[in-house]
């Protein structure tokens, strides 16, 4: 091993560049919040997922408890299955619902799971039965403007009737 | 007519041959590397040369680019009202596109020039025929450690360089535009992925890195050995490999986050 005068340097260098990386992966990445817990998974079946994407979080109480593993279209049912990661030390019972929320008004959209009162848990390969679908903004305001205009209906059909009498 | 004809001809000749001497040179620079690694003191000796020397430059410039990414992201995003989202923006185009293009497109100023001249004055002063005439051989002896050496520097400037600029985008953003540190980097954090971003940010740095590494041994060794060959080729050293590095960022981009 032959030594040479810039050796010193080249560590230095070296070091400094490996402390970049790191900080890029802690500091700037999400490399601390990965989590390569166990996980176990269930499945669910929604009408209408809306945004939801593989990835997005699970959260029961707000606390992130298990990530979507992947979404996919059941054609038999015509439902979207929703595979999903639970970390091994949280429990559920079996009779759980899963909701499809929006964190804030336009921002990403998580599943929200609430707890049952079953006396078993869920377990791996199990589904959850009780699902609310994703809200879906269009459907909404078509809502909206449907009873906007049964209520206009119901209130010009009496106005003749008012306006008959003297 | 015909003139026309055979000039494109001969244009076509000499680039295929251009292709054929550099993937020759690639190529004996592949089979000569074990030898040339063997001898790890002459790759620390390039390393010392090619990224240490090229730290100054690429840590002001870091800098620098971070205040004006922040300032710059803090106008549009606050029109928006997201101006915490500006970490995210500062990270995200750091990591991923500017960190290894600006560092690149620097390194190749900084030391692809210099490579190319070292080799072309090398060449024009009959050093590496000498070398031939003692059984020395000079792929192996000049340009493997150099080739080596600006593969191992490159990555690590440009992690230095969007590490700097991070630091560089917090300043501006936090003390002195007065976004709340803490959602400055929560927001970072949640949107930059360690191997998505991270990652594939430094398979890109290494690519740039044998790029211009490469482009300019080529330049060098290819150069015709006179004052006006070396100058000549020192200044396609720059064009060129600058223009490989921005073409193969686009195909390199478009091949990883395509989505």
């Amino acid at each position: 091993m032959q030594a040479s005068r810039h050796d010193a340097w080249v560590g230095f260098f070296v070091l400094l560049g490996g402390a970049a990386l790191l900080f890029l992966a802690l500091k700037a990445g999400n490399l601390l919040s990965l989590s390569f817990d166990d996980t176990y998974q269930v499945s669910a079946r929604f009408d209408n997922i809306g945004g939801l994407k593989p990835n997005a979080a699970v959260k029961s109480a707000g606390v992130v408890i298990g990530r979507v593993e992947s979404i996919s279209f059941d054609d038999k049912t015509f439902q979207a299955k929703v595979v999903l990661n639970l970390h091994e030390g949280t429990l559920f019972p079996k009779d759980s619902s899963a909701k499809i929320l929006t964190s804030g008004l336009l921002g990403e959209q998580y599943i929200g799971l609430e707890p049952g009162a079953d006396e078993k848990n869920l377990a791996s390969g199990d589904v959850i039965r009780q699902t609310q679908s994703a809200v879906v903004l269009e459907n909404l305001i078509g809502q909206f403007i449907n009873s906007k205009a049964s209520d206009m209906g119901s209130s010009a059909a009496p106005a003749p009737a008012s306006g008959g009498k003297p | 007519m015909m003139a026309f004809a055979a000039r494109i001809g001969a244009g076509l000749r000499f680039t295929l041959m251009d292709v054929g001497a550099a993937a020759r040179l690639f190529f004996a620079l592949l089979a000569r590397s074990p030898k040339a690694l063997a001898r790890f003191v002459l790759v620390r000796e390039q390393v010392f040369y090619l990224g240490n020397r090229s730290l100054s430059i690429i840590g002001v410039s870091g800098l620098f680019v971070g205040f004006v990414l922040a300032l710059q992201g803090y106008y549009t995003l606050q029109r928006y009202g997201s101006a915490e989202a500006v970490g995210l923006l500062v990270a995200l185009s750091l990591v991923r596109e500017l960190g290894p293009v600006v560092t690149a497109l620097l390194f190749a100023g900084r030391a692809g020039t210099s490579l190319t001249a070292e080799i072309g004055l090398m060449k024009a002063g009959e050093q590496l025929t000498a070398m031939e005439m003692m059984a020395v051989d000079p792929v192996q002896r000049v340009l493997a450690p150099r080739f080596w050496g600006g593969f191992i520097a490159m990555p690590l400037l440009a992690a230095v360089f969007s590490a700097v600029g991070i630091i560089g985008g917090w300043l501006v953003a936090v003390p002195l535009i007065g976004i709340d540190s803490g959602a400055f980097w929560s927001q970072m954090q949640g949107g930059v992925d360690v191997f998505a971003d991270v990652g594939n940010g430094v398979v890109k740095s290494l690519a740039f890195g044998v790029t211009v590494t490469f482009v300019a041994l080529l330049q060098g060794y290819g150069c015709k050995p006179t004052p006006e060959g070396v100058s000549a080729a020192t200044t396609r050293t720059v064009v060129l490999s600058s223009l490989a590095v921005l073409a193969l960022d686009f195909m390199l981009t478009a091949m990883m986050f395509s989505i």
